[in-house]
């Protein structure tokens, strides 16, 4: 059978492969987890049982649940004092996946260009391609992370049509602060490019408030903003996300929506509609505890001799290991054979992050600390003895 | 609530330097900070959380939680009559409480005679005490906050993901 030559194209790499090693091997502390290692708090979940319960199993609107886009519309007026329609731009997703794929398809002809800053989260680019348009990767790494009003003018040219965004950012922790942001918004107003924006880590901002990027001047009708319930709320196995946007970019994703998905599970709508209303506290206490767990991580790493900066959100660490002179991948392999520490290779965030690993400290206190004494163990093997 | 508070109540073993880091201040601060808190008696004690129905010895444990009716006494109110009863050391806890009754008093004994005896002999002919309500505790589910439950170590989450 022939296989299409989109799909064909796409990488499989190297990564797949550590990441089988990885599931096939027992007793691993992994560090390579991208979800909360916290369960759903439990009103949400006694509201997704209730509702089995009381016989709600059917299909729903297309667009999602009205009680939970309203919800949504009231959470982002409170939050932020965004103002999005619940019934024309407000759509439920299959998690912050199934949106960007939505949004990709919904705005690319043949030809168009979509900036992808990296490293970045590992879809965007692939789903730019299914979608028929070319993604354009830009390197931050020499720019602690971050795109610059500089790089970003660089890369720009009439074909550009959007840029994939995404802050707090998987995998480095970094965020960006509203002034930075209000200078590249200006640079894709003036250029007429479309601001995809994956915002799911949002709540998880510790050292500065979380700037949603319709807020800022202008903003809104050049935005399609992404969040989900997956790490906010601990639902990641729900599966339920949402795009707030201009209604006619809304209507488009819908259009393949209904097609393609129809509608996100009701157990999972009707679940996150309680997360709205009463998961604020438990959010709290999970950012808290995240907050702390980072302050140790940095330290620690650091001390190691990972260089790594602090990260300002979501749940991510990303340290350098070029002093070990190995690359993401064999400092991965070799780490998870000998000491049995999962980390994800930086190189599966783009080509840029070769001699870095991710590092998820959505793990509890005491497996963090095994676990850096096991890297420990692992960097003083390398060490050429005086 | 105080970070360095927040993180010891939920692990009352957590090191100086394991805090410190965690809250950005040197050892020595964090130090100072729970001494005072140990001397304001903000923080009481440190103690493990017991799950005494996997300690196998012959020293079981009742429990009854007793709702106690008592008379007031002028100028002192409860708390006079409250500390005669929480004194005996048959009680671990003691709570003045809204509704039917006034205070309730846990008991712990060694069985079911010691509490019986103790809420005959002692609690009951206490001058001010009207009346008594004997509930033995059956099964503990949860206690301050913590599920008795032996925990299984299986984890639900896949080892690797984006």
């Amino acid at each position: 059978m022939q296989i299409s030559k989109v799909v064909e194209k796409m990488q499989p790499s190297g990564i797949r492969a550590f990441f089988d090693l990885v599931l096939g091997m027992k007793d691993v502390i992994s560090l390579g987890v991208g979800e909360p290692d916290f369960v759903t708090p439990w009103q949400i979940r006694e509201a997704g049982i209730y509702s089995l319960e009381q016989g709600f199993t059917s299909y729903t609107s297309n667009k999602g649940l009205y009680k939970l886009r309203l919800g949504l519309h009231r959470y982002l007026k409170n939050k932020f004092g965004l103002d999005y329609c619940p019934d024309e731009e407000i759509l439920i997703t299959v998690g912050v996946s199934e949106g960007l794929d939505l949004v990709l398809r919904a705005i690319i002809n043949p030809g168009d260009k979509v900036l992808v800053p990296v490293p970045s989260y590992v879809s965007y680019g692939p789903v730019t391609e299914l979608a028929g348009g070319t993604p354009v990767y830009i390197d931050t790494s020499k720019d602690g992370f971050k795109i610059t009003p500089k790089l970003l003018e660089k890369h720009i040219d009439k074909k550009v049509k959007a840029i994939v965004l995404n802050y707090p950012t998987n995998p480095t922790g970094v965020s960006y602060r509203r002034k930075e942001l209000e200078e590249i918004n200006r640079i894709l107003l003036k250029h007429k490019i479309l601001c995809i924006s994956d915002e799911v880590y949002g709540d998880l901002t510790y050292d500065f408030g979380h700037t949603a990027f319709p807020t800022l001047p202008g903003a809104k009708k050049n935005t399609v903003y992404f969040n989900g319930f997956s790490k906010s709320f601990a639902m990641t196995g729900w599966r339920v996300g949402f795009a707030c946007g201009p209604k006619e970019i809304i209507a488009a994703m819908t259009k393949i929506h209904q097609y393609t998905i129809m509608c996100v599970p009701i157990t999972s709508q009707i679940a996150a509609a309680e997360a709205l209303v009463s998961g604020k506290r438990s959010v709290e206490q999970m950012k808290r505890e995240y907050g702390r767990r980072r302050e140790l991580m940095t330290v620690e790493l650091n001390s190691l001799g990972l260089k790594c900066s602090r990260p300002q959100g979501a749940f991510y660490i990303f340290p350098s290991i070029k002093s070990t002179g190995l690359s993401s991948m064999e400092f991965s392999r070799k780490l998870l054979e000998e000491e049995k520490v999962a980390v994800v290779p930086g190189t599966a965030f783009g080509a840029c992050c070769e001699g870095y690993i991710r590092i998820s400290y959505a793990s509890s206190l005491d497996n963090l600390k095994e676990a850096l004494a096991r890297i420990k163990k692992f960097l003083e093997k390398r060490t050429p003895r005086a | 609530m105080d970070e360095i508070l927040e993180i010891l109540e939920k692990d009352g073993r957590a090191s100086i330097e394991d805090i410190a880091k965690m809250v950005r201040k040197k050892p020595d601060e964090v130090k100072k900070i729970i001494k005072k808190y140990e001397k304001e008696g903000a923080i009481l004690k440190y103690k493990a959380v017991i799950n005494k129905d996997l300690v196998k010895d012959n020293e079981s444990e009742v429990r009854a939680l007793i709702e106690v009716n008592i008379v007031p006494q002028k100028d002192l109110g409860f708390d006079k009559i409250a500390e005669r009863i929480y004194s005996f050391p048959e009680v671990t806890s003691c709570y003045l409480i809204s509704g039917t009754y006034d205070l309730l008093v846990v008991v712990e004994g060694r069985n079911l005679h010691t509490v019986s005896n103790f809420v005959a002999e002692k609690l009951s002919c206490l001058e001010n005490v009207r009346g008594t309500a004997t509930h033995f505790l059956l099964k503990k589910y949860k206690e301050d906050g913590v599920i008795l439950k032996h925990k299984s170590d299986e984890n639900k989450r896949i080892a690797i993901s984006y």
